[in-house]
């Protein structure tokens, strides 16, 4: 990838990345469950700038009919994109891009979810990026994995997911708008994190064999720690207080 | 469905709603300002667990033949899939175009916005303002939640540059110029059932009533637009009845724009 116009002159400047982090160093990241009340699963995640939402329904009746699958439940993923969430305004509506990015984020949540445990029904994952700055694919799965769990669905594990790339010759971890447009290379990761089983890869720009390995040894630390946000976020939604245990007891009482 | 509205026709005859408010009460409501870095202003709107999230975003454009020196304002609404389970992935449906077309008029008819002040350069050059309508969560009155989101994110509407010899907008270089509103419209819809008349129906109202009417109105009492929507009717003295009331909880919601 060439110079292009309004490209930063360096990406990294004494060491550091533009936005001040270090090489391996993840975005600040705010995972939320349960922010759709009527979805049956939900989550909301804000990686740096880039936020995304997530609202799952299902297990529940197929539609279109003819998606129905006899021994297990089919999964659709709809990834899109708000009108004012890039910067110029993007057209509502699928596009080829999120096409396949619906695709392949249903690829990756997929080997998580006990779908053979709801034969005969759907299950609709709707993502939405509200406002982006790149990583929003792996943004999605993350969150995604997160609903799917809030809305009590049997899963396998939970679904952890970042990407890494190359700019300026350095290996770099969650790449944000600038690196992402004129770095050199861009590698999205997902994996369950109990059994460390990538669940999603996609690569394009230039690297060696070696480089690959250490993007991907870098993603799988980094998904160990989404991976602690996303069980808190869990945790957080369905923590009891000890205030409504008072409640329910008394509401036993009357 | 049919016992669910005969219970809140029973509560109506006592003045009273599902969820213990008066008839004409609203809902929690709370403004949120510029959620969405990306947009060029938005607004985050809860209207008790209804929530809709509105983005305007700045382009320029070529001005329609007829308006030669005035900018355009374009409304479209996405009724997401994961906001109510009813709601399908596709192109907007007659649901979602109402919704952005009776916000639309809100706006448009209020003549709060100096169209004229959008142009760059008659029979060429205009701004267009695009506002997009996200709901997040539908609970009812999407169309008094996302008419607030929306003149709210107006307001909060901050010009990007635009670069005239290129004819490129540099939406990384924000100027200083704010979008002027001369004033706040505000959008007001009543649910009736029964024959009885309430503010700010949430969804199970809304699946329950017969009819609304939305009504947007001025500061200084004035009515800009009007929206009748449903299979049922509504009497003439109803309507009066109203927009009277548009106007009182006009001004109540007006105070929540910061």
């Amino acid at each position: 990838m060439g110079k292009h116009a309004g490209a930063p002159d360096k990406l990294i400047v004494s060491g550091k990345r533009l936005d001040g982090r270090k090489f391996n160093e993840l975005r600040p990241l705010t995972i939320k469950a349960g922010v759709i009340p009527n979805a049956d699963g939900s989550c909301s995640l804000q990686l740096g700038e880039t936020q995304v939402l997530v609202g799952v329904y299902g297990p529940r009746e197929v539609f279109p009919r003819h998606m129905t699958i006899q021994d297990r439940a089919a999964l659709e993923c709809i990834y899109g994109m708000a009108a004012f969430s890039t910067s110029d305004r993007a057209r509502p509506g699928p596009s080829r891009r999120s096409t396949e990015i619906s695709k392949v984020i249903a690829d990756a949540l997929a080997p998580a979810i006990m779908l053979e445990k709801y034969p005969r029904t759907k299950i609709d994952v709707y993502i939405e990026v509200m406002n982006a700055n790149a990583g929003t694919r792996t943004a999605a799965i993350t969150a995604a994995a997160v609903a799917l769990a809030d809305a009590g669905i049997e899963m396998r594990d939970l679904v952890a997911s970042v990407a890494a790339g190359k700019i300026e010759d350095e290996l770099v971890l969650d790449l944000f708008e600038p690196e992402d447009n004129y770095g050199e290379a861009d590698m999205p990761l997902a994996m369950m994190p109990r059994k460390k089983d990538i669940t999603l890869l996609q690569m394009d720009g230039n690297l060696s064999p070696e480089e690959i390995k250490k993007l991907i040894e870098m993603s799988m630390k980094a998904c160990e720690e989404i991976y602690e946000a996303q069980k808190a976020a869990l945790k957080e939604k369905y923590k009891v207080s000890s205030e409504s245990v008072e409640e329910e007891a008394e509401d036993g009482a009357a | 469905m049919e016992q669910l509205k005969a219970h809140i026709i029973a509560l109506l005859e006592k003045g009273k709603r599902h969820d213990g408010r008066d008839a004409m009460d609203y809902r929690e409501v709370s403004v949120e300002n510029n959620p969405i870095p990306r947009a060029n202003g938005s607004a985050r709107v809860k209207m008790g667990n209804t929530e809709v999230i509105v983005g305007v975003k700045l382009d320029v454009d070529v001005p329609f033949p007829d308006t030669p020196e005035e900018g355009i304002l374009m409304v479209n609404a996405e009724l997401m899939p994961m906001s109510n389970p009813d709601f399908e992935p596709g192109p907007p449906r007659a649901e979602a175009i109402e919704l952005s077309r009776v916000v639309d008029r809100g706006i448009r008819e209020s003549s709060c916005i100096d169209f004229g002040k959008l142009c760059i350069k008659p029979k060429e050059k205009v701004w267009v303002v695009f506002v997009d309508i996200y709901p997040i969560n539908d609970d009812g009155n999407l169309l008094d939640a996302s008419a607030l989101a929306a003149i709210t994110a107006l307001k909060n509407t901050v010009f990007p540059k635009y670069d005239e010899k290129e004819d490129a907008v540099l939406y990384k270089e924000l100027t200083k110029k704010k979008m002027e509103l001369e004033f706040i419209p505000i959008l007001t819809t009543f649910g009736k059932v029964g024959g009885h008349l309430f503010a700010d129906f949430d969804l199970l109202e809304q699946h329950s009533m017969d009819a609304r009417l939305s009504i947007s109105c001025l500061p200084d009492g004035g009515i800009a637009a009007m929206q009748k929507g449903g299979f049922g009717t509504f009497t003439e003295e109803e309507i009066l009845n109203l927009v009277d009331l548009a106007v009182i909880k006009g001004k109540e919601i007006r105070k929540l724009i910061k």
